[in-house]
């Protein structure tokens, strides 16, 4: 757990319209084996990584049918979720990430309009 | 007829029981086996509790480890929150007989980016089936994902899958729901569990609160319909099978004492049936707890088991009171025989009333159980409501043989009887106290207004209160009606100086008579006396002239022999010789 402040400072930080970051970003994709969903999800999310966060990011992809143990600590019910575990706060987008500008709402990388 | 068709169904249809008392009984062995079961009801009348219940006597009792998966309390909250019951689930979470999993979402976290579905719900569930090899499973609230996921087609689709899979992966699951307005459940999860549907309420009427619970549906079993009172205690949950009760209990013909011998002497001389129900009427303070204290100890000298439950008196006061006609309740108190439960009546509904007295009955298995009194429960118009409670404690304790002994304050308005009418045909024997007022003052009277079974002395008695317990005297029935108190002590006087009076007369009567003989006797020795006087002077008269004649006679003779005269005229003149 990092510091509260830092976490203040980035808030502020992402809440202006900026497309990059300073940190990296780490991001986590629960899926349930290779459904179609898990597959279409995985394609949207590195297509919006690679035109938005250019290279400042990992993708950790966790099937839960391999370790269903893994879900338990991102309160994962609904699959594919992406879970951003950085910057914090920790967001949740759900479903296969086809409504680019939701996703981008969902990892604040667009202002709400 | 319907136990054959029971067992047929229960062939069919495997039940999973509950462990919980009564709720196995009044469906016919508890939730149907390997499926799931909606449990709905309220804010605050138990289905968390429902379940948890569910989960640990199915471990502890059944060996069946089970999954409690928690939409809405955190594991530590639920520990905590059950261990008020007595359930140490931290122990039981170490021994891997039950999984705690606390799903939470947070709807501001989340975002909603196209198709998906719940497959980590299931995935999560799953693991947490398999790693203990649970059998039960518990969902509480399942509906709270309607408030965390925005998308209500995607949800219901999977809630609907959820349910088909529990089936399929066999486990007994209890599904919890709040209740909705017009539904059973707010997001109408019945559409989706519809093998076993049961309702928990929580209502207040006339400001005491009843909780109850009804087996909404059941399918492929028979179970009881009724609202079944049931209770959350420290030993969690009861449920009342009341009216599962028929008229087919065991019937002793075993008598047992009053504790008054004159009332067991208008009892034939035994007292009451074993297994009875007596009750004791009257106005106030004519001494019904009295008789029911009197009951209570002779119970207890017997060696038996006594619960007495009072609603008006502390059990402390009622000790108190009670030496002063010298019992001592306490010495059985300490030795475990008698048990007061003192609450009073609003303190519940009566449905709650007969949960309790249910619960301490099983527990304390007494023999003889006292309501003092029972009248206190008619608040407002509840009196059909009354006579039911009454008539499933009467049922509840006949079918346990156990002897009930009910007082009951009447108004002294009105007729004593009519007032008790409602309850009248639940008793089978019938004290009747009453105050006779008469000449200034108010004493307290006794009948035998029926007793089932047996030829009751039909007399009044008079009731007395002393320092060493009650007593029945007999009334004074005469001329001048029945007295009693002071008018009987004042005509029993009258009378003993009457009979006095009367045996005097007798005496008097007696020794005149005595007298008359006397003065009747002297006289007849006087006339005797007279008559022998006279006779002895008649006799001297008669012996002189004898004499003199006699004398005549030889004079003649004499006379003759010496004139030489024939002896003819001698002859003649003296004849006797």
């Amino acid at each position: 757990m990092k510091p509260k402040r830092e976490n203040s400072d980035k808030r502020i930080k992402k809440e202006k319209p900026v497309k990059t970051a300073d940190d990296k970003w780490v991001l986590r994709l629960y899926v349930a084996g290779k459904s179609p969903k898990a597959l279409t999800a995985f394609a949207n999310l590195k297509k919006i990584c690679q035109e938005q966060l250019d290279g400042k990011y990992s993708i950790e992809v966790i099937d839960l049918l391999i370790n269903p143990q893994l879900g338990n600590e991102d309160q994962i019910l609904a699959l594919p979720t992406l879970v951003r575990k950085l910057p914090v706060p920790v967001r949740k987008i759900i479903g296969d990430l086809s409504d680019t500008e939701r996703v981008l709402v969902g990892l604040d990388l667009l202002p709400v309009s | 007829m319907k136990r054959k068709e029971q067992k047929i169904l229960n062939k069919n249809l495997l039940k999973s029981p509950t462990g919980i008392q009564g709720f196995d009984e009044i469906t016919g062995g508890g939730l149907p086996a390997g499926r799931p079961t909606l449990v709905c009801g309220g804010a605050g009348c138990g289905k968390t509790l429902f379940g948890m219940e569910f989960l640990v006597r199915g471990t502890t009792q059944f060996n069946e480890p089970g999954v409690f998966m928690s939409f809405e309390e955190t594991n530590e909250e639920l520990i905590k929150n059950v261990a008020s019951l007595g359930f140490d689930l931290d122990d039981l979470i170490k021994h891997k007989k039950i999984v705690l999993d606390h799903v939470h979402i947070e709807r501001s976290e989340i975002e909603e980016t196209g198709e998906y579905d719940l497959e980590g719900l299931f995935i999560r569930l799953n693991y947490a089936i398999d790693s203990i090899g649970a059998k039960r499973v518990v969902l509480d609230t399942i509906e709270s994902l309607f408030a965390g996921l925005p998308n209500q087609l995607i949800l219901r689709a999977e809630l609907r899958r959820l349910f088909r899979w529990l089936k399929e992966k066999g486990v007994t699951a209890i599904i919890t729901g709040e209740r909705g307005e017009e539904t059973l459940t707010r997001q109408g999860l019945e559409e989706y569990v519809s093998d076993c549907v049961i309702m928990l309420d929580h209502r207040v009427t006339e400001q005491t609160s009843t909780r109850r619970l009804r087996v909404v549906k059941y399918r492929g079993s028979m179970h009881g319909t009724n609202e079944y009172p049931f209770l959350i205690d420290e030993d969690g949950f009861s449920v009342l099978p009341v009216t599962s009760l028929g008229l087919e209990h065991i019937v002793s013909s075993e008598r047992i004492s009053s504790g008054i011998t004159e009332l067991d002497a208008m009892l034939e001389g035994k007292g009451y049936y074993r297994g009875s129900t007596v009750l004791v009427s009257g106005t106030a303070g004519v001494g019904k707890t009295s008789i029911a204290a009197h009951f209570a100890e002779a119970a207890c000298k017997r060696g038996e088991r006594v619960l007495f439950f009072c609603f008006e008196e502390s059990p402390n006061q009622l000790m108190r009171n009670m030496h002063s006609i010298g019992i001592k309740l306490e010495t059985w108190v300490k030795k475990g025989l008698l048990q007061f439960q003192a609450t009073r009546p609003t303190f519940y509904g009566l449905e709650m009333h007969l949960a309790v007295t249910h619960k301490i009955v099983s527990v304390f298995k007494p023999d003889i159980v006292i309501l003092d009194p029972i009248n206190t429960f008619v608040i407002g118009d509840k009196d059909l409501e009354v006579k039911t409670m009454l008539m499933r404690i009467v049922d509840f304790l006949k079918a346990k043989q156990i002897t009930a002994l009910f007082t009951s304050l009447t108004s002294s308005q009105g007729s004593l009887e009519s007032s008790e009418a409602g309850i009248s045909s639940l008793i089978d024997t019938w004290l009747l106290l009453r105050d006779i007022e008469l000449y200034g003052e108010r004493n307290r009277g006794m009948y035998v207004l029926k007793s089932r079974g047996m030829a009751n002395s039909s007399e009044i008695r008079e009731f007395i209160l002393t320092d060493h317990g009650v007593e029945l005297r007999e009334v004074y029935i005469g001329a001048r009606g029945v007295l009693t108190g002071s008018a009987r002590m004042a005509q029993e006087a009258l009378e003993k100086a009457e009979v006095l009076s009367g045996r005097q007369d007798i005496e008097l009567k007696k020794r005149d008579l005595e007298r008359k003989r006397k003065v009747l006797e002297a006289k007849i020795i006087a006339l005797q006396a007279d008559f022998e006087s006279e006779e002895s002077e008649v006799l001297k008269t008669i012996e002189t002239r004898q004499n003199v004649l006699k004398r005549l006679g030889q004079d003649n003779i004499n006379m003759a022999e010496s004139r030489k005269t024939d002896n003819e005229n001698i002859n003649i003149s003296n004849p006797k010789k």
